[in-house]
């Protein structure tokens, strides 16, 4: 309760302020917004939703925003050294919830609308008017609506009726700053008819103080269009993220999205994905690696309102010393929604007896005609498998990194770009080594 | 001597299984264990290797003049020991290469030999390969996901030619196997026999022993070697089966 109190009075006080620096869409949706963020209070553990996650104590830091967009001393760009191997990317930044343009110049087909949310929003109001907080209106979610009544920015990706993006566009989304931060993040994300790209968000911490990263994305997925959506966190033990993400797809859509965990403090990620239009199919997939006090609970609804889609999940976490995670995978199958086909898996791999994971696979079908189909599995490393290796003379530390490796790998290879799977790869061995952790101490690299 | 055992007694969880096994084995001999259903034949492979289900009583083991029981299972592997296992573990998503470039390089590393790079590696693989007559496929594969009975067991012996053990135990490696499959595996055991070298060969049957012929032969019952002698006793157990044995034990 506190807390609400403090970030009610911020929104107040600075509610003036709140109006100068964003797009006039963005601040006509703020009043309605706060008001249902306040009536519903922060998440509490008290609520189904978030029994297993505890929010209080990260709320409980006093954060710096961010309200008068003060600037970082260097350009991103030189501070962040991104070691895709061979992985060509338009890239653009995100500084706590600080828009960057990429150094270099971009080159993007016609009529693509990519950059700072706000400033696209105030110059093509007309265009994006049909989008922007539409899918998190009717979400009940009280950090959304947070989101929403405190966004000042973010960053915007429209692509026309029948244009495909081939380069993949990577935003940066970085934590920088001695002093704790929380950070109000916004993505929308358009592609009209027919059109087609791929969009990698990445979430770095390169400095060592508190974040909160407060994030919504609203992605739509026109008709016949492509998108795969790639989220990959690797922050540090003292990061705190929410994440609501929407997706709306329309008929005969391809939407594929994987949401990777390297390395977190408490993550949070909702997912809620609704096919607006028939024979369109997503990929829902999602990687967790966990290890100390790190946390991460991914809620996933798929709801087939429309009949002839198709959803497949799989979501696997690895789960070492005393982490926790959840995986609440709702599917619902609407009473017309015929001939919907829906997959839903979920596994973890525990390596101690103090890791707690909950699992809760949801399936409500009110169709007579469809396909479905779920599983869970929570269990530890094959010990005969552990011996076998060992008796060819691995160490058992080195055969149960090669266990790990092979369990996450069945995620790694749904990413369908080449040379980021090729890195995930990398990153994953890396993390089972011990090796990303060093690297956040460095500051250098990610 | 290669190998040394004395008295060994072993449990698994509170059931007694070794009840004092006394062994010796020598440089360039092969050992044929045999013996009925449930006499502790696996256990004895199993203990041998370090499989951590199994206690140790009481007893000595001694590899190459070292205390093998204190060793942790990787490094009696590295020291030379190596087990055919009757039952080859699947490990889906490992790669047969990733894993055996791993362990080779083990071993490599434990002798202070600098690692193998990607072709010289390929290069190993591909020799050792032949010698089991295995199926290019397959070394590609994740280690034994999917393969057959008589490809798992082949599998074994590949595995067995590439880390180049001392001393190799094989268990139960002729079943399941037809009969081309089972010369082209003992085929491939002969050739990686030398002098230097010593091979345990646990079956049932005396066809295996036809083709990988012993120079002695064990007989384990109950826990202990009851008896112990050449090629002769092999064939007198598969023509009579173990009731003289029983008999002469005064059961």
């Amino acid at each position: 309760m506190e807390a609400l109190e403090t970030y009610r009075r911020l929104f107040d006080n600075y509610r003036e302020v709140l109006r100068l620096n964003a797009a006039p869409q963005m601040d006509a949706c703020r009043d309605e917004a706060a008001a249902r963020w306040l009536q519903a209070g922060f998440p509490s553990t008290r609520s189904e939703a978030y029994r297993h996650f505890d929010l209080q104590e990260a709320l409980s830091i006093d954060y710096g925003m961010n309200l008068y967009r003060l600037g970082v001393p260097a350009h991103p760009g030189d501070v962040f050294r991104c070691d895709v191997p061979s992985l060509s990317t338009q890239l653009f930044f995100i500084v706590n919830d600080l828009y960057y343009p990429s150094k270099r110049p971009v080159q993007l087909p016609e009529g693509v609308l990519c950059g700072s949310l706000s400033a696209v929003l105030r110059e093509h109001a007309d265009l994006l008017q049909p989008y922007y907080h539409q899918l998190c209106r009717q979400d009940g979610d009280a950090m959304a609506a947070m989101n929403t009544a405190f966004v000042q920015d973010g960053f915007v990706l429209y692509v026309p009726a029948h244009v495909a993006i081939d380069k993949p566009i990577q935003l940066i989304q970085m934590f920088q700053g001695e002093i704790d931060i929380m950070a109000t993040r916004r993505l929308l994300v358009i592609l009209d008819e027919g059109a087609s790209a791929s969009l990698i968000v990445c979430d770095h911490a390169i400095t060592l103080s508190r974040y909160f990263s407060n994030q919504v994305a609203e992605i739509f997925v026109g008709k016949d269009a492509s998108l795969s959506y790639y989220e990959m966190e690797m922050t540090h033990d003292k990061t705190c993220r929410v994440a609501n993400t929407y997706i709306r797809q329309e008929e005969g859509s391809r939407f594929l999205t994987q949401m990777s965990g390297l390395e977190n403090g408490i993550t949070r990620n909702n997912i809620t994905l609704t096919f607006a239009g028939r024979h369109a199919s997503a990929s829902l997939s999602g990687l967790t690696l966990l290890s100390r006090s790190q946390q991460t609970d991914n809620h996933v609804l798929v709801d087939h309102a429309v009949p002839d889609c198709q959803s497949d999940q799989l979501y696997k976490y690895v789960l070492d010393d005393e982490s926790r995670a959840v995986f609440g995978g709702r599917v619902l199958v609407r009473p017309d929604a015929q001939h919907t086909e829906a997959r839903q898996s979920s596994a973890s791999l525990c390596s101690t007896e103090r890791v707690r994971m909950w699992s809760q696979p949801q399936l409500e079908i009110y169709a007579d005609d469809v396909k479905c189909g779920h599983g869970s599995a929570t269990g530890q490393i094959d010990e005969n498998a552990l011996f076998y290796m060992r008796q060819r003379g691995l160490s058992e530390e080195e055969a149960r990194m090669f266990l790990k490796f092979a369990f996450a790998s069945q995620v790694v290879d749904r990413i369908e770009l080449g040379p980021l799977q090729d890195r995930m790869r990398m990153l994953v061995g890396k993390r089972f080594r011990g090796e990303l952790a060093k690297c956040i101490d460095c500051k250098i690299c990610p | 001597m290669l190998l040394e055992i004395k008295n060994l007694h072993a449990n698994i969880g509170d059931k007694e299984i070794l009840k004092g096994i006394n062994l010796s084995i020598n440089e360039g001999e092969i050992h044929a264990i045999m013996g009925p259903n449930g006499s502790g034949k696996s256990t004895l492979s199993a203990v041998l290797t370090g499989h951590p289900a199994y206690t140790v009583t009481a007893g000595q083991v001694f590899f190459k003049g070292k205390n093998l029981l204190e060793m942790p299972p990787e490094i009696r592997s590295r020291e030379g020991l190596f087990l055919s296992f009757q039952y080859p573990v699947e490990i889906p998503g490992v790669s047969m290469v990733n894993f055996m470039r791993a362990a080779v390089n083990e071993h490599r590393s434990y002798r202070g030999e600098k690692a193998l790079n990607a072709s010289e590696f390929l290069k190993l693989m591909r020799e050792k390969r032949a010698l089991v007559e295995m199926d290019n496929k397959l070394a590609n594969r994740s280690v034994n996901e999917g393969f057959s009975g008589g490809e798992k067991k082949r599998n074994e012996i590949f595995q067995m030619a590439m880390l180049d053990p001392v001393l190799s135990i094989l268990d139960e490696t002729d079943s399941g196997l037809d009969i081309d499959a089972l010369r082209v595996v003992a085929t491939g055991v002969n050739k990686i026999h030398t002098p230097e070298k010593a091979c345990v060969v646990i079956t049932h049957y005396q066809r295996l022993l036809d083709y990988i012929r012993p120079d002695i032969v064990h007989v384990l019952y109950q826990g202990r070697i009851v008896k112990t002698g050449d090629f002769s006793l092999a064939t007198r157990l598969e023509k009579d089966g173990y009731d003289w044995i029983k008999q002469e034990l005064g059961e």
